[in-house]
C-alpha cells in the first residue's frame, strides 16, 4: 500500500468514527443489489433526479433577476429573456425541466402500476412517492403564477376559486389564501415564497424518505420476483448487482439520450405549440379580461377534466362543490393502492386478463381526460369526460375484486433475463 | 437513597400535561403566522367603494373600460325597454329566476336584480369559478346556446347568465353573478361598494 492510499484509509477512519460516510456508500451504493432484469421502465427514476436538479439550480438562478410583484414580475420576465447573459436559456431549462419532470414522473408512476412496485412491502415507498407527487403538483401550481402572464393569473384565479366551493367557510378561505379581495401582487409575492422555499424544502424531505424506504426493502423488478430470497453463500442475491458502478454508470447512456430529448424541445420548441409555455401568456396579467379558452398547463389536464365532468347537483350540494371532491378523490384515491390489489402477484406478466385491460382502460381513459382538459367543454365532450372519469374510479374501486377473481400465472422462483 | 421505580400514573400524567401545555402553545404561535395571510391594511384599503357616472351610458351597453372594485371587474349595463321585456320570458330555463337565494342585497332580489330597472350593476366574475364572462348583448343562434337571447357566456365552463345576470339552468356556475353593495349618489353617480347610509 503506498504512502498517499495509507493516509486516505487513515483519513476515512477518522472520518468513519465520526461520521458514517463509507457504511452510507455501501448501503445505499456499493452494496446496494438491484435487480439484473431491470429494463426501460427502471430508467425514469433516475431521470427525475436529473431534472430536480436542474429545477433546483435554474430556479435559484432564475430568482437572481426576477422581481416578485405584481408590478414588476412581467417585466422582469420579459428582462430574463432578452438582456440577462443567458436568461432565456435558464428559463427554458427551467420551463422544459417543469414539464419533463411530469412526463418522468408519470411514467415512473405507470411503471409501478405495470409491475405492482406499490405492493407489500413496498406499501410506503408508493405513498411517499404519492407524496412527492402531490407537492410537485403544488409547486408547479405556485411557479405557473410567477410570470404574471394572463393565463398564470386566470388560471391560479380558477384553482384559488376552487376553495370557494367548500361550504359555508369557502368564500373566507380564498380571500386568506389571496390574501386580498381578488388576485393581486400579494398574491403572487407569497406563491414565490412558497415556490422557492417553502414545498422545495418538503419536495426534498420526501424524496429522500422515497428513496430510504426503497433501500430498506429493495427494488422490485419486471417479474415482480424477490431477489432476497436466492443468494450465494455471502448473502449475495444472485439475480442483484451492487447499484454502483452497474446502474450508477451503467444508465449513463440513458441519461444522455434523456438529455439529448430535453435538449431538443428546449432550444427548438420551448413552447411546445402552446401546451409547455401557453400562448395567452405573453400577455400580462389583466384582472378584467378572462383569455377565450382557460386551459391549465396538460400535466393537470386530466383532473381539470374531471372537474368539469361533475355537471349536476346531487343531495342538495352544487356541481361546484361534487367537482371539488371528484378532483380532490382522484388524487387521493391512488394512495390507497396497496391495499385495492389483492393479487398474489406482483407483476403484470402474471397477473390475469381483468388487471392488463383495467390498465390499459385506465391509461386510455387518462389521455382522452387530459386531452379534453385542453379543449372548449361541448355536451358530448362533457359525456366522454363523465365516461372517463367512471373508467378512472373503476380502475381502482374494482380492483380488489377483479384482482381476486382473475386466473393468475406461476410466477418463476427467479427473474427472467 | 435512591427510588428507582416508575409511577406509571405521574408520568403519564405529567407527559398529558407537557403535551397539552406544547399544543397550546403551538396553536399561541400559530396565530401570527396565519393572520399574516389575512388581507393587509393596504389592501383593504384599496378595496375601498368606487364612484362611476353612468350619464353618457347609451340602451345596450355595458359601461367601458371596465370598472374594477376590490380588483373584480364590475359590469355595469344600461338596458333597453325591449331587453327588460325579454327578461320576463321563459323562466323555467333560470335557475333562480326571482333571486330569492340568499346571496344579494335586498334592493336585488327582484326579476331585473336592480335599484333602477334599467341599470344592472354585477360583479363580472362567474360564480363557478370566477372567470370574467362575455357579454353577448343580442339575440342571435351561438355554438353554446341555439336559443340566445343575449346575456353573459363564460368561456372557461360555459356557464350562462341572462341580461340580469340570471343563471341558467343545467350549467357549472351554482347561482346568480353576484350584485356588489352599492347606491346612487346622484341621478347619474352609482357608489359601488357599500349600501346607502352605511359610510
Amino acid at each position: 500500500m503506498s504512502a498517499v492510499e495509507q493516509s486516505f484509509k487513515n483519513f476515512m477512519s477518522w472520518i468513519d468514527d465520526r461520521l458514517p460516510v463509507t457504511e452510507a456508500y455501501e448501503k445505499h451504493l456499493a452494496k446496494y443489489y438491484a435487480p439484473k432484469n431491470l429494463n426501460i421502465w427502471y430508467y425514469f427514476g433516475i431521470f427525475s433526479f436529473v431534472v430536480l436538479a436542474n429545477q433546483l439550480l435554474t430556479g435559484i438562478w432564475l430568482t437572481m433577476s426576477y422581481v416578485p410583484t405584481g408590478e414588476g414580475a412581467f417585466a422582469s420576465v420579459e428582462y430574463i429573456m432578452r438582456d440577462v447573459e443567458y436568461g432565456w436559456m435558464l428559463r427554458y431549462m427551467h420551463s422544459t425541466g417543469a414539464s419533463a419532470f411530469f412526463v418522468v414522473v408519470y411514467l415512473h408512476m405507470f411503471r409501478g402500476l405495470l409491475y405492482g412496485s406499490y405492493q407489500k412491502p413496498r406499501e410506503l415507498i408508493w405513498i411517499l412517492g404519492m407524496l412527492v407527487y402531490v407537492a410537485l403538483m403544488a409547486e408547479g401550481f405556485f411557479g405557473y403564477l410567477l410570470p404574471w402572464g394572463n393565463m398564470s393569473f386566470w388560471g391560479a384565479q380558477v384553482i384559488v376559486s376552487l376553495a370557494s366551493a367548500i361550504p359555508i367557510v369557502g368564500e373566507d378561505l380564498a380571500i386568506w389564501v389571496r390574501g386580498d379581495f381578488n388576485m393581486s401582487g400579494v398574491t403572487l409575492n407569497r406563491f414565490f415564497a412558497l415556490h422557492v422555499v417553502l414545498v422545495p424544502l418538503f419536495l426534498l424531505v420526501l424524496v429522500v424518505l422515497h428513496v430510504l424506504a426503497l433501500h430498506e426493502v429493495g427494488s422490485n423488478n419486471p417479474d415482480g420476483v424477490d431477489i432476497k430470497k436466492t443468494t450465494d453463500e455471502a448473502g449475495k442475491p444472485l439475480d442483484g448487482v451492487p447499484f454502483h458502478p452497474y446502474f450508477t454508470l451503467g444508465k449513463l447512456p440513458g441519461i444522455i439520450v434523456f438529455l439529448f430529448l430535453f435538449c431538443a424541445v428546449m432550444f427548438f420548441y420551448p413552447d411546445g405549440g402552446g401546451y409547455l409555455i401557453e400562448h395567452p401568456n405573453y400577455e400580462p396579467a389583466d384582472p378584467l379580461k378572462t383569455p377565450e379558452l382557460i386551459a391549465p398547463v396538460w400535466y393537470y389536464t386530466p383532473f381539470y377534466s374531471m372537474l368539469r365532468a361533475a355537471t349536476f347537483p346531487l343531495l342538495g350540494l352544487d356541481a361546484k362543490f361534487w367537482g371539488l371532491v371528484v378532483m380532490a378523490g382522484a388524487i387521493v384515491i391512488p394512495f390507497v393502492l396497496p391495499w385495492l390489489d389483492k393479487s398474489p402477484v406482483k407483476s403484470m406478466r402474471y397477473k390475469g386478463l381483468a388487471s392488463k385491460i383495467m390498465l390499459g382502460l385506465f391509461v386510455i381513459s387518462f389521455f382522452i381526460l387530459g386531452y379534453l382538459g385542453t379543449v372548449h367543454p361541448t355536451p358530448l365532450r362533457t359525456l366522454l369526460a363523465q365516461v372517463c372519469t367512471a373508467i378512472y374510479f373503476a380502475y381502482f374501486l374494482l380492483m380488489p375484486w377483479y384482482t381476486s377473481v382473475e386466473k393468475t400465472k406461476p410466477v418463476p422462483e427467479r427473474v427472467v433475463l | 437513597m435512591s427510588d428507582n421505580s416508575v409511577n406509571p400514573g405521574r408520568r403519564n400524567f405529567l407527559l398529558g400535561a407537557t403535551a397539552a401545555v406544547g399544543a397550546g402553545g403551538v396553536a399561541g404561535l400559530a396565530v401570527p403566522f396565519v393572520g399574516s395571510w389575512t388581507p393587509s391594511a393596504k389592501a383593504l384599503a384599496a378595496g375601498a367603494p368606487i364612484k362611476v357616472d353612468v350619464s353618457r351610458l347609451q340602451p345596450g351597453e355595458i359601461l367601458g373600460p371596465i370598472p374594477a372594485w376590490r380588483d373584480k371587474p364590475i359590469f355595469v349595463i344600461r338596458r333597453s325597454e325591449e331587453m327588460l321585456a325579454r327578461l320576463s320570458e321563459k323562466p323555467e330555463r333560470l335557475a333562480d329566476p326571482m333571486s330569492d337565494r340568499e346571496q344579494q342585497p335586498v334592493y336585488a332580489k327582484n326579476e331585473t336584480r336592480s335599484i333602477r330597472p334599467d341599470i344592472v350593476v354585477l360583479v363580472g366574475l362567474c360564480t363557478h369559478l370566477s372567470c370574467s364572462p362575455k357579454y353577448r348583448p343580442t339575440i342571435e343562434p351561438q355554438t353554446f346556446d341555439a336559443e340566445w337571447v343575449g346575456g353573459f357566456y363564460c368561456p372557461c365552463h360555459g356557464s350562462k347568465f341572462d341580461l340580469a345576470g340570471r343563471v341558467y339552468e343545467g350549467v357549472p356556475a351554482p347561482s346568480n353573478l353576484e350584485v356588489p353593495p352599492h347606491f346612487y349618489e346622484s341621478d347619474n353617480v352609482v357608489v359601488i361598494g357599500e349600501d346607502e347610509g352605511v359610510a
